[in-house]
């Protein structure tokens, strides 16, 4: 899942300054789930744009966001409150910020901030478990990634701040090598340890240049 | 281009091996010393720290953005370091170089004349003064020793591309006796060991009991005989850099009573010196460690004081 969280609503004032009327896009999916830009967080998001003296020319929850071409059908409904909106400020993540625009052919404003791809480990809390680098690895490390949660990405750790199972950066995170080394003794694999891991291929990785898939069937 | 350079096969300076690495050969005990370079554009500060330095030890380290703190190139210091008269061993971390840039570095140093180069990984961005920077972090400091051994050996970068002429290199790495997890510890040294390590410079040894432990498992499978390994000796100037070793860097061990010894020294600086120079003649004795590498952080003037009080020069 995205998770998203909302911007500093003065931030937002800023962004909407000379701004008279706005048309506000949720998402049903990920959004939702981080309670960014669900029903709920879009209505609050109304109200308190109104309490400041704009316009809402009208709001929509899409489901999801980021589709383009069900963007397009969606906003077919609401062609005029779109069409007399200053701005369309989106609650979605960065990708459905700009299918909306792209659907729109308009410059789309993000309300909230895209922070990672993460699991809900309990109600309200978000962690980060895959940087999409292109190139899963999880059979060679016990199920748990270094890439994603290893702040130096280290595919040869741990490195040599990790202590008492923690990680030099963080110590409300475990180092996530000390996981590794514990499943790897448990499968009696420790010289696995030992093997070089060579170089990883970062042309895969999520932000190594723009990115395009064309599934053939 | 022409022929001459084109076959050319040697590096511009031929002497193949460093003066660290024929010391290491020699069964001699080695001595080498850390230093901090300046944090502003001056080379004399550089030159003073050589003066300080030379004649006391077999090579300096200049660290490369320790803690992730902006200083001086450490290439560059090391240049200035070769112009003094000290032999170097150029510190390279990962933290700001990818593998473009690392081995780049590596055919400049070689064909400058610097020969040991130490690969380390580098600490987290997050502890300097600039949180924000991008961590580059492209290899690790394991792939960079397999990268440089594989320059050297078969002429070959990363890429696959041809090197010529190939960089004459003495290779090392960091080993933490006192990270965890414990267990993963010789198999890193092994890992090391496996990607091209010749020499490796420890964190400094403070808890005894900890680093025989280690050195027992480094001997019983025969990696002392594989790999240089020298020991790091940390002189402490207060008690309470001793205080913010245990508590706030990661991966050290510094044992209370050291800590206790330090508070209740009337003179701090001489108890420091007094503890270096114990922890050096506890380390040298034994099997398997040899030479030690003084970490002094910008303390530099005590170095020659820890090395003569030891009895290494």
């Amino acid at each position: 899942m995205i998770i998203t969280e909302q911007k500093d609503f003065s931030d937002i004032l800023k962004m909407l300054e000379r701004q008279k009327r706005v048309f506000i896009v949720g998402c049903a999916q990920c959004a939702t789930l981080c309670k960014t830009g669900g029903e709920p967080e879009v209505l609050h998001m109304k109200q308190r744009l109104e309490d400041a003296g704009l316009e809402v020319t009208g709001w929509v929850v899409l489901d999801p966001a980021c589709h383009v071409l069900g963007d397009k059908r969606a906003f077919r409904k609401q062609r005029e409150e779109i069409e007399i909106a200053d701005s369309i400020l989106v609650l979605a993540c960065g990708n459905g910020v700009q299918a909306v625009g792209e659907a729109l052919n308009r410059a789309a404003i993000p309300g909230i901030d895209t922070l990672f791809l993460g699991d809900i480990v309990r109600a309200n809390e978000f962690q980060q478990r895959c940087t999409m680098c292109g190139e899963c690895i999880l059979d060679k490390t016990g199920g748990v990634c270094p890439v994603a949660r290893c702040g130096k990405h280290l595919l040869n750790g741990p490195c040599g701040g990790s202590q008492d199972g923690k990680c030099e950066t963080n110590p409300d995170e475990p180092c996530i090598w000390e996981i590794i080394v514990e499943r790897l003794k448990a499968d009696g694999n420790l010289e696995a340890l030992e093997e070089v891991t060579p170089p990883k291929d970062w042309s895969k990785a999520t932000d190594s240049g723009p990115k395009r898939l064309v599934i053939d069937r | 281009m022409t022929q001459m350079s084109e076959g050319s096969e040697r590096s511009d300076i031929q002497q193949a091996k460093s003066h660290l690495q024929q010391t290491l050969e020699k069964g001699k005990f080695a001595v080498t010393a850390e230093i901090w370079p300046a944090k502003g554009a001056n080379a004399q500060r550089v030159r003073n720290k050589a003066a300080i330095l030379k004649g006391w030890v077999d090579a300096v380290n200049p660290t490369d953005n320790p803690t992730a703190i902006i200083r001086m190139s450490g290439l560059v210091t090391s240049l200035i370091l070769l112009e003094e008269g000290v032999e170097p061993v150029l510190q390279l971390q990962a933290r700001d170089r990818n593998r473009l840039a690392l081995q780049s570095d590596v055919l400049g140093a070689s064909a400058m004349g610097i020969r040991n180069i130490l690969c380390l990984t580098g600490d987290h961005q997050s502890f300097g003064k600039d949180p924000q920077a991008k961590g580059v972090f492209d290899i690790d400091s394991t792939q960079m020793l397999q990268a440089f051994k594989r320059m050297r050996d078969e002429g070959l970068f990363i890429s696959g591309e041809r090197v010529k002429p190939r960089p004459e290199l003495f290779l090392g790495g960091a080993a933490n006796p006192f990270g965890d997890p414990f267990e993963a510890r010789v198999p890193r040294l092994a890992k090391k060991i496996n990607a091209g390590a010749q020499f490796v410079q420890t964190q400094p040894v403070f808890d005894l009991e900890r680093f025989y432990k280690w050195m027992a498992q480094v001997r019983s499978r025969g990696f002392h005989e594989k790999v240089h390994i020298i020991a790091g000796i940390s002189p402490l100037k207060k008690a309470r850099v001793a205080r913010i070793m245990q508590e706030k860097v990661p991966g050290m061990l510094v044992p209370p009573e050291v800590v206790e010894r330090m508070e209740s020294a009337s003179d701090p600086e001489e108890e420091g010196v007094k503890l270096a120079v114990e922890l050096i003649q506890q380390v040298k004795a034994i099997e398997g460690v040899s030479g030690v590498h003084i970490m002094a952080a910008a303390w530099e003037k005590i170095v020659p004081v820890v090395v003569r009080e030891a009895g290494l020069r």
